[in-house]
Formats: structure tokens, sequence, C-alpha cells
């Protein structure tokens, strides 16, 4: 028996397995731009919170008729998963359902079983097409949706469709090929599923047969190997992040912002409550490009699903302002990306900087001053993403870097500073409201 | 008429050697706003009625510094916040009501990391409390049994903090048909305000937030829209007047409709 088909299978899968390790190293390398922050704290919590929001999807149900299909796509996933092992090793070894023998009566169940989620992925991925094309759901069309995101988002879909035809078509003609008892088909019987399909196949002579079967086993190991390399590149890389994402997510009430501790040493020296030492002012105050967010703000922008929850349910948006919480996120990871892209051909970080910046070039004023801090997006993001966050840092470096903030703003910050309140009141008539108390 | 109702400070209350109970945060919207003045003042009346010793800051009092934070300027924010701990823990103070969402989410989630460590409750969580234990009574009959309420989550009370519950059964204890808009709890509406929102103009869009959750709370077509915030108070009153139905619908604060369902 010739060896080629091996050798070239295991050659497919190196040359995969490079291309995978490049651009996981590249991802890595993109959040790493971001600084430091240790997150050691209440480590079950966060496995728990992991498990629902990652493992269970949680807030997929939110809406549930949706929660159930996305359920079906993923379930499927998983679970085609083993069958790909089997595919690999049967690559490897130049075996045939190297599994068969081993499961028994087993073996047809649970290829059946695969078989019913490759129905189901097929029936979900067409509805979502129809929902995304057709129907037309406002969210996949509005503005930071351009031509790539909304071509990615259909890519995958097509592409399920095509893997899941191919699994199924397979087992339709290798099931045939069986039953003419041909050399090499493992007796298996037929499956739950393909067996429907075996007519299309049934009066095709064995060799073209086989060469179909031979056919549909290459696309889809390497289709699935393409796949594989394909979310590295696109928003399903979800399907890997979406894991640590919702680990690291904060646990903190989404009211709390997190407090500048550089900033209270100067606070507290100002007010005569600490000593002046001699530790290093911080580089900035808050957030005008990638390196200035931490690394979790940076996963959160690798993890975006770009499924556009966050800007369905952001007043600013939807009231017509510019902001959208999906698009500061798009918006970090596309910058962080060009950042690195531009570190590999060798320039200095200085230089990348000071030739354009996320905020500004890729974020404006306008966006990041719409938000009302309501915390909507925080609160759908099915993966634990906080737009909210990134948005705040770059207020704090408008505010204390740049000192653009709009005049109105100017004047509150006025008022506090004299009046300890917003408004212009003299702090003397803070109590005057006492008098209401016996007026009825 | 019965005594007049004696507001303590803080102040007043060290130079005798004593200490309240609680110490009513009133916040800067509570103190100057023309509207709100009047929520701080029925509050004073239900705490005076059912006996808790409370105390104020008055003059004493600074704000808590959210809007500077929220609009980027974390150093004024924490001039205002440490100086407010320095007061507080002055004092000794231990528990703290406040009838404002963005106060009580400063003082609580915030002011922690700056050494001011209290026990924060809002106005609405007390007035369960106090509904629940039947310190405070409710009529029956009251004037809102069988109205159509409608309830507006603000965000720094919802989201921010998780208090979905406590108001609504306070309304339910008030006999009121409470009907919920179609974005509630998790996700509801913000007014506008929050993030200093409420100090400058909005940015460029198709139509200001108010308008869009007034519209909202339109559809369910109440007798009362009842809110827990000062900044949601103004931006739905504006949105009721934008309408012209502030003659048909008021807009209230939950403890207003607490005070006036009292036996
Ligand atoms: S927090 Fe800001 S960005 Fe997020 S939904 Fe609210 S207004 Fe929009
Ligand atoms: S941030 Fe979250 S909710 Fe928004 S598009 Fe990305 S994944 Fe969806």
């Amino acid at each position: 028996m010739s060896y080629l088909p091996q050798i070239l299978f295991v050659l497919c899968l190196s040359i995969a397995g490079f291309f995978i390790y490049k651009r996981v190293n590249f991802i890595r390398k993109a959040i790493l731009l971001g600084k430091k922050k240790s997150v050691n704290d209440r480590k079950s919590e966060r496995l728990r919170h992991m498990l629902l929001l990652a493992f269970g999807q949680k807030k997929m149900f939110d809406k549930p008729l949706v929660g159930v299909m996305h359920f079906i796509i993923y379930a499927g996933f998983l679970i085609i998963n083993i069958e790909v092992l089997e595919i690999v090793l049967d690559g490897i070894t130049g075996a045939h359902r190297l599994f068969a023998p081993y499961l028994g009566e087993a073996y047809s169940w649970l290829i059946n079983l695969f078989e019913l989620f490759a129905v189901g992925v097929i029936v979900t991925c067409v509805i979502f097409l129809i929902r995304r094309n057709v129907l037309k759901l406002p969210r996949f069309w509005s503005a930071e949706m351009k031509k790539w995101p909304r071509l990615d988002a259909n890519l995958i879909l097509i592409f399920e469709i095509t893997l899941m035809w191919f699994f199924l078509s397979m087992n339709a003609a290798d099931s045939i090929l069986q039953s003419r008892g041909v050399e090499h088909y493992v007796q298996v019987g037929s499956f739950w599923f393909s067996q429907w399909l075996q007519p299309l196949f049934a009066n095709m002579q064995t060799s073209s047969l086989v060469f179909y079967e031979r056919f549909a086993w290459w696309f889809h190991i390497l289709g699935i190997l393409g796949f594989a390399i394909y979310i590295t590149y696109s928003k399903h890389l979800h399907i890997a992040l979406a894991f640590p994402n919702t680990y690291f997510a904060s646990l903190e009430p989404k009211g709390k912002i997190p407090n500048m501790d550089e900033v209270t040493k100067e606070v507290k020296i100002a007010l005569g409550l600490a000593q002046a030492d001699d530790s290093p002012a911080p580089e900035r105050f808050g957030a005008k490009d990638v390196t200035d967010l931490n690394w979790i703000q940076l996963m959160n922008a690798f993890s975006c699903t770009e499924c556009g929850r966050c800007t369905a349910n952001c007043p600013a948006n939807i009231t017509g302002k510019k902001l959208s919480p999906r698009k500061i996120m798009m918006d970090t990871r596309d910058r962080a990306e060009e950042f690195v892209r531009q570190l590999e051909q060798g320039k200095a970080i200085e230089e990348i900087k000071s030739e354009k910046s996320l905020y500004g070039d890729y974020i404006t004023k306008e966006e990041i001053m719409a938000c009302t801090t309501c915390n909507a997006c925080v609160e759908a993001c099915p993966v634990s993403i906080n737009p909210l966050s990134i948005i705040l840092d770059i207020r704090r470096y408008v505010a204390m870097e740049a000192g653009d903030t709009p005049n109105e703003w100017n004047v509150v910050f006025n008022n506090l500073e004299t009046s300890m309140s917003p408004w212009k009141f003299p702090p003397t008539d803070r109590f005057n409201w006492v008098e209401l108390v016996n007026k009825d | 008429m019965s005594e007049p109702i004696k507001v303590p400070t803080l102040a007043e209350l060290q130079a005798q050697g004593e200490s309240p109970e609680i110490v009513f945060w009133v916040g800067c919207a509570g103190s100057f706003d023309e509207r709100y003045k009047k929520v701080t003042a029925t509050l004073c009346k239900i705490l005076h009625k059912v006996g808790i010793k409370f105390a104020v800051l008055g003059t004493e009092e600074n704000c808590t510094g959210d809007p500077a934070r929220r609009a980027g300027n974390e150093f004024l924010f924490q001039m205002q916040a440490i100086s407010n701990i320095e007061t507080l823990n002055m004092y000794g103070v231990k528990k703290i009501v406040t009838a404002c969402p963005h106060c009580f989410n400063t003082l609580k989630n915030e002011y922690p990391d700056l050494g001011g460590n209290y026990e924060v409750i809002h106005h609405t969580q007390l007035l369960q409390e106090l509904i629940d234990s039947g310190k405070l009574r409710i009529k029956e009959g009251g004037p809102f049994k069988g109205k159509r309420l409608t309830y507006h989550d603000s965000c720094y009370l919802g989201r921010a903090n998780d208090v979905y519950e406590a108001p609504r059964q306070v309304i339910e204890s008030l006999d009121a048909d409470l009907v919920e808009m179609k974005r509630s709890r998790r996700f509801g509406l913000c007014c506008g305000a929050g993030g200093a929102q409420m100090f400058k103009e909005p940015e460029e869009g198709k139509k200001d937030i108010n308008i869009e959750r007034i519209e909202e709370a339109l559809e369910t077509q109440p007798e009362a829209v009842v809110a827990n915030c000062p900044f949601c108070l103004v931006m739905l009153t504006d949105g009721v007047k934008n309408k012209e139905k502030e003659d048909s619908i008021k807009v209230y604060d939950l403890a207003e409709l607490v005070w006036m369902s009292q036996e």
C-alpha cells in the first residue's frame, strides 16, 4: 500500500499547525501590549462565572430561541471534534474508522449522534444566514459592520454548512461501499441521517464512489484545518477566548470604577495627608493608545464576537449618537493588530505611537463623550466584555492629559473645586432644604 | 400640628455626646435641586415618623465626586472623596442611607479603596425594610391602590448594583398595579443623565435619550412614573413635559409615594 496519502496528510497537519502557532503568537503579542494587571483573587467564583457564561452560555439564553440555536452549533462543534480525532488518527495511520472495532455497537450510536448534530448545525446555520441577510436584524447592519465583519459572519456559516454536508455525504458513500463489500470499508452499517442521502450515490460506480468518499474525507479534514486557521483571523476567536475572558472579568459591582492609586498618592500629598516621596510619576494618566490599556481590556477586544448586543442596548446608540460599544472593541482590536504588525516590521514603539493612536485615529471624542456609563453594554455582553472600561480610560486621558473636556464639564469641574457641588451654589446654602421639612 | 421635626447635624449630635443610628447622605441634587429638595424633606419625615435616630452632615457634606470621576477627572474625584472620608471617619460614621443612586454607588463601592468603609443603603432599600418589618404601615386603600404605575430602573441602582426587587416590592405593597416597560430590570434603558451627561448637552443624534425612555413609559399607559434617582426624576419629568402630558402623568420618587400612602 502506498504511504503517499499518509505523508500528504501529516504534511497538511504540520502546515496548519505552523500557521496556527504563528497567528496565536501574534495575538499573544497584541494582548501583551497592554499593561500588566494581576488577577489572583476569588478563584472559585471566577471558575463558576466561566463555567456559567462560557461553557453554559448563560447570557445567550437572554433570548431563549437564539440561545438554543447557538447552543446547537456550539455543542455540534464540540462533539464533532471527537470525530475529528478519529479522522486525524485515520489520516496518520492510514486506517479507516479506527475506533469502530474497539467500540462495537456503540460506534454506530456515536456516529448517529454526530450526524444528528451535523443536521442540527446545518438547520441552525441556514436560519442564522436568513436572520442576517434576509431579515436583516439591525444590529448586524449598523455602521461598523462594514464589508469584512459582515462577510466574516456569513463565511463561517456557509463554511459550517459545507463541512457538515461533506461529513454526511461521506458517510452515505461509505455505507454504500460497505454494502458492496469493498475492501478497506469497515462494516459499521448505515447511519440515521446519511442513509437518506444514499439514493444520490446509489447509481455511481464503485470507483467513483471511492473517489467521492475520499474527496469528502479530504475536504472535511482540510476544511477543519482551514477553519482552525481562519478563526484566528476572525470574530470566531471567541470560541477559545470566551473562556479566559469570562474568567478574568471583573467580579466587582458594575458601578465601581477602579481607583487610580497613582492619583491617590498625589492627592494625599496635596491635602497634606502624606509626605512626598521620589517615586516616579506615571507616564500617562488614562489611555490614548492600546499600550495604555491593560491586557485584560485587550483580550476583551480579541474575544468580541461582534454580535452587537452591547450596541443594541446602548442608549446613546439607540438614539442615533455615533457611540457604539461594539465599535470601541473592534477599533481596539484593529489598532492592537496594526501595532504588532508595525513592531514586526521593525518599527520602534515610540515611532508607532507618534504616527497614530487609538484615541483620535480610531475612536473620536464625539463617541467617547456620548457615553452615559449606564453599563447596558457590559450587562448585555455574552462573553463578559467591558467596553465601558475602555471608554472611561480614554475619558481620563481627555480630562487629565489632553485637557480637552467639553466646556460645560469644565464649568462643573470649577464648581466642584470652589463650591464642592457641580452647580454654582454657595456651600453655605447646602442645608437650606431643611426649611421644607416642616412645610406642608 | 404636631411638634416640628428637628433634623440634627452630626456636629450637633457630637456636641451633645450622641451619635445617630444612621446618617442621611443628602447629595448635591437633594440639597440644591428644587424638585429633589422635596424628596429630601419627605425622607426626613419618614425617618422621623418611624423614630429612627438620624443625622445629616449639613454644610459639611461635599459632592461625592461621582460626576468628576465619570467625566475622567480622577484628581477632582479623589479630592472630594478623600475630604468626605476624612469628615465621615472623624464622626465615626458606620451606616449611611442616601436617596441618590450615584452617591449610593460611590460611597458603597468606591470609597473603600480610599479608606472609607461604611454600610451604605439606598432609600428604596430602607423603605422596603421599614414596610416589611411593619415599622412603617401602609393604609388600606391608599391613594395608589389599583393605579397603573410604571417603574424606571436607574442605572446606578439597577445594573450598577443589582438592586431591582426592593423598590418593586415597595410599589406592590401600595396595592398599586405595577406595569413594566419593555426594557426593564437588567435591560432597563438609561434616562440619559448618567456619566456626567446631566451637565452637558448630548452629542448629535436622532433623539434625546429621555424622550426615547418616556415614549416607552407612555406605552404602558401609566398614571404615574416612579423613579429612585434625582437625575432620572428631572429627565423623566422633562420627557413628560415634552410630550405635553404633565397634567395627566406625574413623575414621583418612590419615597413620595410611600409618604402619601402611609397610615
Ligand atoms: S455604558 Fe456607555 S457605551 Fe455602554 S451602553 Fe451605556 S452609554 Fe452605551
Ligand atoms: S462586546 Fe460583547 S456584546 Fe458587544 S459585540 Fe462584542 S461580544 Fe457582542
